[in-house]
């Protein structure tokens, strides 16, 4: 499956996973104390030069990936507007730019590997009070292998729904496409049981 | 335990495939899917406990950096938004919505809508608004005089989930574990 690792390798990529989410949550923090639409626009001038930093290709696909906060500004200017409170309205639109940015730059400088390593790290303390994480670590495996196999799925019933129909399709494909999620999620667990099942150590859940 | 374990990993990717479905966006950019769908069957179909790990699971994945939410987002960003409250509810909105079903015992498509109103929006919503009290810097009403242009479309999704978890029952009976 793809991951949003962005395909341009920058300086960042090589910087341990663990320091870029350290780093990531105090900016985080740091942007939520920031009230000054001044020092917020200089924290998301700041982030902008951290992105350029990766390259011109690698800063396009990060402001493509802002366009989602398009509605919400478009939001905060009309209801700003309407209040009078300009100064309130810019400090929001700045803090959620910056957090954004910072955050997407985070995920697509770190590899899926490396993200993966960070949280069996985190998940080791649980596994002594009895988190079953070979039972977790088959689950992600599961999850990323089916999701496709589903994508799939629900694409051949929405165009077996096309040549019945000439509306669209919706709602009316999410019953049989749960059906086929639960006939493969009894088809895996036979696959499991039959070649002997998560050990014994893990029975809990 | 293999069952479970099944379960929970394909409504993950169930969750994950709903995202998929066309979406039909309403004002605000609160992106409207079938997904939050996905969540309350998951509650429905899998029961509290099972279903906040299918959801929880999900989100992991999304966090480690999969694009897996509607429209292709994920990564640390898709907690960084206004909507990161409903994030942060579904596995809550998911345990409310199997608990109700557990132990509600009547007709399944009538409790399981009702759960789902229950767990998928009024819960939901809850963790949504304090997001985005937050995130926009509006207070408490503020936040929810911009979430109520949702609320009927989130209505017709539960009812649509409640259907779907009935005509499941009917077609894969000892599959819908809530009531297993």
């Amino acid at each position: 499956m793809i991951s949003l690792t962005s395909p341009v390798r920058t300086w960042a990529h090589a910087v341990p996973a663990g320091v870029k989410l350290v780093a990531l949550s105090l900016a985080t923090v740091g942007l939520f104390a920031l009230k000054s639409p001044a020092f917020l626009g200089l924290a998301l001038a700041g982030v902008a030069l951290l992105v350029l930093t990766g390259g011109l290709r690698f800063a396009r696909a990060s402001v493509g990936a802002l366009r989602m906060l398009v509605p919400f500004l478009a939001l905060i200017a009309l209801w700003h507007a309407v209040t009078g409170q300009f100064a309130e309205g810019i400090a929001v639109a700045l803090r959620l730019l910056a957090a954004l940015a910072l955050a997407n730059f985070v995920t697509m400088t770190t590899r899926l590997s490396d993200m993966v390593a960070v949280a069996a790290v985190l998940l080791a303390p649980f596994r002594r009070l009895g988190l079953p994480t070979r039972a977790l670590e088959l689950s992600v495996a599961l999850v990323v292998r089916f999701t496709p196999e589903i994508a799939r799925k629900g694409g051949l019933l929405g165009q077996a729904w096309r040549a019945r129909s000439r509306r669209r399709t919706g709602w009316q494909i999410v019953m049989p496409l749960a059906a086929l999620a639960i006939d493969d999620a009894e088809h895996v667990a036979e696959a499991l049981r039959a070649r002997g099942g998560l050990e014994p150590s893990s029975e809990r859940r | 335990m293999e069952r479970n374990l099944a379960f929970v990993a394909l409504f993950a990717a169930l969750i994950a495939g709903l995202g998929l479905i066309p979406k039909f966006t309403l004002a605000f950019g609160v992106p409207i899917t079938a997904q939050t769908m996905g969540v309350m069957l998951c509650g429905t179909v899998l029961g509290a406990r099972r279903g906040a790990l299918a959801v929880l699971l999900f989100l992991a994945l999304v966090a480690l950096g999969l694009p897996l939410l509607a429209g292709g987002r994920g990564g640390l960003g898709a907690f960084a938004t206004p909507s990161v409250g409903f994030l942060v509810g579904w596995p809550v909105a998911a345990f409310v919505t199997g608990f109700i079903v557990e132990r509600w015992r009547g007709g399944l498509a009538l409790v399981a809508s009702v759960a789902s109103i229950v767990g998928g929006i009024l819960v939901l919503y809850l963790f949504g608004v304090v997001g985005m009290a937050v995130m926009l810097d509006k207070t408490i009403p503020e936040a929810m005089l911009l979430v109520t242009a949702f609320i009927p479309g989130d209505v017709l999704k539960a009812v649509i989930a409640g259907l779907v978890t009935s005509g499941l029952a009917r077609s894969r009976p000892s599959s819908v574990l809530s009531r297993a």
